[in-house]
């Protein structure tokens, strides 16, 4: 009976890599707090965490224990299935991309080819785009289940802003799948390690981009949603324990993804800068390396977030907006007929 | 059962008791999100198609786009009272009739159709992966592509027009 015709080796080495993507995910998001706090600390001139641990290195266990033995609340007026549901969809919607992010090339182990991708699909860049689309959920359903006017204000806030950032970003995309010409993230990987980064072809799109990127995490110089002077504390107000955990560590993960998948798009993905990888042939310390390298890059994105959000103050609501439909909408447009023309021409 | 038809059968299943949920729930928002899960069963048919871009473009458009800003209107409906007016009880049999001609006519229609000579060929065919589809439409179909992208535009310089007025 050929109920499961699988190769069961495919599924363990599969099932092995998600868990250790996942892991090296949540343990990036859970030091990116940690992270955030030092650099807010050194840009604010003062010490930041520096009591659990060496440099306040156990600060994040910390936090994480006290967020898990918090009393746990669930409001009476709330719906309380979707209020528990809305926290958990964000925090899947923002771990799903990871999958079909290159983290490295393929290794040689116990005979066997391993690709550092969980799935090299078709459509990558693509699927990255609808689950991002589909992160606006987590906080909408959350805003709404919570029966409470500052949480569902600050939910539609949200959604606005996500759906409006979610336009030029998808033109920026045309133009960079225009060079590339393919949406497979596999692909364009492999076309910057043996050639240029993407980001001297697209300089204009990688700026479109990162923009939209700070606007789709919530981050400052865009965190209206969490606008704390004029909705006490945003959608996630009536959280509490872990569920408000939750919603705070999905934005931390989400910053990650998001520098590892303009990593990817525009900054070579896994290539090592200035290294030809091939010369040093089949070794697997050179997987190891690339993945480093790709996680070196993300990192600094995830720096330069939380660099701008301690020296930039935030936008009004209108110039949110503004800024969206009016500017960079245009300025997409005209960097994808840039884009056009220029591929058309060199053809 | 091979895993396709394992995947089919949920997938149909979860499509058909989505939408039968969708229809009878009484506050708009859950029947919303009803609809959602229903687009994630039909997306997933179109994967089991091998038609990639469909099942992608469905998810981004559909999914993430089209209900995100049904859910927008409904949230800002004050749903905890029971404000939908009481509908006319000949309202309601009109609506059955007329739903009830529309599945006859779908029936009919599909009844004389060569569709059950034509199975559906899962996992395989790749004229739904992107390379192929955008080919076929830009040079087989591009008069047809042309003239509705003309009409999407039609359509929203129109909303425009119209939130204008007032």
């Amino acid at each position: 009976m050929h109920l499961l015709a699988i190769d069961w080796f495919l599924l363990i080495e599969k099932a092995i890599l998600i868990l250790l993507i996942v892991t090296v995910c949540l343990v990036t998001a859970m030091y990116a707090t940690w992270g955030e706090r030092k650099v807010a600390a050194i840009i604010q001139d003062r010490r930041g965490p520096n009591r659990a641990g060496p440099f306040g290195l156990f600060q994040p266990l910390a936090d994480g224990l006290k967020l898990f033995m918090k009393e746990e609340i669930i409001p009476n007026a709330s719906v309380k299935f979707l209020f528990v549901l809305g926290p958990g969809i964000a925090m899947v919607t923002a771990l799903m991309t990871s999958a079909v992010i290159p983290w490295g090339g393929t290794i040689h182990i116990f005979g066997r080819d391993i690709a550092l991708q969980i799935a090299d699909i078709n459509v990558g860049i693509l699927f990255v785009f609808a689950i991002v689309s589909m992160g606006v959920y987590g906080i909408m359903i959350g805003g709404w289940a919570s029966n409470n006017k500052f949480s569902l204000l600050a939910a539609i806030r949200g959604a606005s802003q996500m759906i409006s950032y979610e336009l030029p970003m998808g033109l920026a995309l045309i133009s960079l799948l225009m060079v590339t010409g393919s949406v497979r993230l596999g692909v364009f990987v492999d076309q910057q390690v043996n050639g240029v980064w993407n980001v001297v072809y697209q300089p204009l799109g990688f700026f479109i981009f990162f923009i939209c990127a700070l606007a789709e995490c919530n981050r400052t110089p865009f965190d209206l949603p969490e606008a704390e002077n004029e909705l006490n504390f945003g959608y996630h107000q009536e959280y509490s324990s872990m569920k408000l955990g939750f919603y705070l560590f999905a934005e931390y993960i989400n910053m990650f993804i998001s520098g590892v998948v303009m990593s990817t798009l525009y900054f070579g993905g896994y290539d090592i800068p200035f290294v030809n990888e091939a010369a040093f042939g089949d070794v697997w310390w050179i997987g190891a390396l690339e993945f480093l390298a790709l996680m070196a890059k993300g990192l600094i994105f995830v720096f330069i977030f939380m660099w701008i959000r301690w020296t930039i103050p935030r936008f009004r609501y209108d110039q949110l907006m503004d800024l969206g439909w009016k500017k960079l909408v245009p300025l997409a447009l005209l960097n994808m007929l840039i884009t056009a023309v220029v591929v058309l021409w060199r053809n | 059962m091979s895993i396709t038809q394992i995947l089919f059968w949920v997938l149909t299943a979860m499509a058909i008791g989505s939408s039968l949920m969708m229809i009878t729930r009484k506050n708009p928002v859950y029947s919303v999100l009803w609809l959602i899960m229903t687009f994630f069963a039909i997306s997933g048919h179109y994967l089991l198609m091998n038609a990639q871009f469909l099942f992608i473009v469905n998810l981004i458009v559909y999914t993430g786009a089209i209900m995100v800003l049904f859910l927008y209107v409904l949230m800002l409906i004050d749903l905890r009272h029971d404000t939908e007016p009481r509908k006319n009880k000949w309202l309601k049999f009109a609506g059955a009739v007329a739903g009830g001609c529309l599945l006859l006519v779908i029936v009919a229609a599909l009844k004389d159709s060569d569709i059950k000579s034509n199975v559906v060929q899962t996992g395989e065919g790749d004229i739904g992966l992107i390379a192929n589809l955008g080919k076929a439409l830009f040079n087989e179909y591009v008069v047809p592509f042309e003239i509705s992208s003309i009409l999407f535009l039609s359509a929203m310089v129109g909303a425009v027009v119209i939130g204008k007025k007032e």
